[in-house]
């Protein structure tokens, strides 16, 4: 059994850029893990994740994905079966004039036969909660429900990964939210996600984080271990999810609280626990 | 008034002969031109007109609609008209002054040409009433297809196609939230001569263009993350069919198509 996603050495330069945008990076992706790639404006993670579907090939160093290593096009287009990808702008990823239709064309260029695209376009449109919008143009919905048509399209697909670059970044709280619980959700039946991200609060609640600075993994590890040290995690210009700041500063008032604190819940329970 | 946009002339309603195979309506609106042309005289437009009549009731539309297409053409409807009538000669005199003068024929073919054009514009209409835009790239799609084997690039036109239906709107949106921007920020597209609001469009063009463009660099990326290699070893969620409602429409159109000839060869009607 090969692991879902294994970077060894992987480095990505753009042409004319003064250095690499990825740098020689190791990552290790278990099937079934729910991992965040965390990091500020340019820190290589957007990169990162679309050498993983070979939308850039890598110039040096290795990337394989579900066994498959990346080195050429058609490599490339094997590894993009099973890994899917939902981008950031809701509107430019959607083809067609109507949701089933653009939910179908990812099935439609694997050459899926007619009845088992539908079938599987209906399945996937019931599971991100569509399937009264399957005849929809995608200019009348709503952020968050076109990044779930997004969504529904690379779940017909079939994939084994799905990585989201920052597929919540244009969304509002409460869209934010829908498409991080339907992450959760795929996750919990088995399909491995990469999430891309600059917001704490979704990386907290992630199995693991990598942190990228400058093209390069700054840190890594569970949420916990890695927004205990918040000071390296401020170094590299980004914050801390709001409770493991508020314990910090609680911590700094003489407050005896726990240091790796990072959801509501978790305060909740360690102030009531104090009082 | 974005919301509710709709693309071309399109009117949906479920009807049989929007249930049409797009094919059939595609290969049948050029037929129908094909007898409009080949037609001689007057019965045969009426039977032409008898058939369009039945389409439309079919279609569930209102004459209205159809009749609607024909403003935009008015003026060249008119032209023609007069120009016929003037420059046709032969026949009885019915009116001279000067140098003009109408003759019988020269009314005749007048008349003659207009109704042939309106024909050709409302058998059209047709197509794009009843036939959704993406059903129309479908079907020229499908139509085409035999051509790629010459080079000719059909899954790559419809593709354009469908992707420009799919971005009008947007695109709209995005001209909309750019207009507002410049405008509050005080530009002024309404007043001044033409040259003065086409320069005022500039500051709004140029932003357009570029997130065109973006959008077109990330489209083609998320398209190819969906496996997308062009049209070849592609299959269709819903491929098209040729019913039996097909061979009905085709059949409605070879009886005229045959009124047609058989009018004009026993010179019923005709000129």
């Amino acid at each position: 059994m090969h692991e879902a996603i294994s970077a060894r050495n992987l480095s990505y330069h753009y042409e004319g850029a003064d250095k690499n945008a990825v740098d020689s990076v190791n990552i290790e992706i278990a099937r079934g893990e729910f991992v965040a790639i965390l990091g500020r404006n340019g820190s290589g993670k957007s990169t990162l994740g679309k050498l993983f579907n070979g939308l850039y090939l890598a110039s040096q160093g290795e990337v394989f994905v579900s066994g498959t290593q990346i080195t050429d096009e058609n490599s490339a287009y094997e590894a993009r079966k099973h890994c899917g990808m939902v981008f950031q702008d809701p509107d430019n990823q959607m083809v067609a004039t109507i949701v089933e239709e653009d939910v179908a064309f990812g099935c439609e260029n694997l050459g899926v036969a007619p009845d088992e695209i539908k079938r599987r376009v209906q399945k996937a449109l019931e599971t991100v909660g569509m399937s009264e919008y399957a005849l929809s143009a995608p200019h009348m919905l709503s952020g968050g429900q076109k990044q779930r048509a997004a969504i529904a399209g690379v779940l017909a697909m079939q994939p084994d990964i799905i990585v989201f670059d920052e597929s919540t970044s244009m969304l509002d709280p409460s869209g934010r939210r829908d498409i991080f619980s339907l992450a959760q959700r795929l996750n919990e039946r088995g399909v491995t996600i990469v999430w891309i991200t600059h917001f704490m609060e979704e990386a907290a609640l992630c199995q693991r984080l990598y942190v990228m600075d400058g093209g390069r993994v700054a840190l890594q590890g569970t949420p916990r271990e890695v927004f205990s040290d918040a000071e390296a995690v401020q170094k590299l210009g980004l914050d801390v999810p709001d409770m493991t700041a508020l314990a910090r500063q609680l911590k700094q008032n003489g407050i005896d609280v726990r240091s790796d604190i990072i959801t509501i819940d978790e305060m909740e329970v360690e102030l009531c626990r104090l009082a | 008034m974005l919301n509710n946009i709709t693309l071309g002339q399109y009117f949906p309603v479920d009807s049989p002969v929007h249930r049409l195979d797009p094919r059939t309506k595609i290969l049948l609106t050029v037929a129908l031109m094909v007898a409009i042309f080949v037609c001689k005289g007057f019965a045969g437009f009426g039977a032409i007109f008898l058939f369009i009549l039945l389409c439309v009731r079919l279609a569930k539309l209102k004459l209205r609609f159809v009749l609607r297409g024909i403003k935009p053409i008015a003026v060249i409807v008119l032209l023609t008209f007069v120009l016929n009538l003037f420059l046709q000669s032969g026949g009885r005199v019915l009116w001279h002054w000067w140098i003009i003068t109408i003759t019988v024929d020269g009314l005749r073919t007048a008349v003659f040409m207009a109704i042939r054009l309106l024909m050709l514009v409302m058998g059209t209409q047709l197509l794009t009433l009843t036939t959704s835009p993406i059903a129309l790239t479908d079907g020229l799609e499908s139509l085409f297809k035999p051509l790629s084997k010459i080079g000719f690039p059909a899954h790559e036109l419809a593709m354009m196609m469908s992707i420009a239906l799919r971005f009008i709107p947007t695109l709209i949106d995005e001209t909309n939230k750019i207009t507002q921007a410049q405008k509050a920020r005080g530009a002024d597209f309404e007043s001044g001569n033409l040259i003065r609001r086409a320069k005022a469009m500039l500051p709004l063009l140029v932003p357009l263009f570029v997130s065109a463009f973006r959008r077109a660099d990330e489209l083609a990326m998320a398209m190819e993350a969906r496996c997308y290699r062009g049209g070849s070893g592609r299959t269709k969620m819903k491929p098209l069919k040729y019913k039996k409602r097909d061979l009905c429409a085709v059949g409605a159109y070879l009886a005229v198509l045959g009124a047609v000839l058989v009018l004009n060869i026993f010179k019923i009607g005709v000129l």
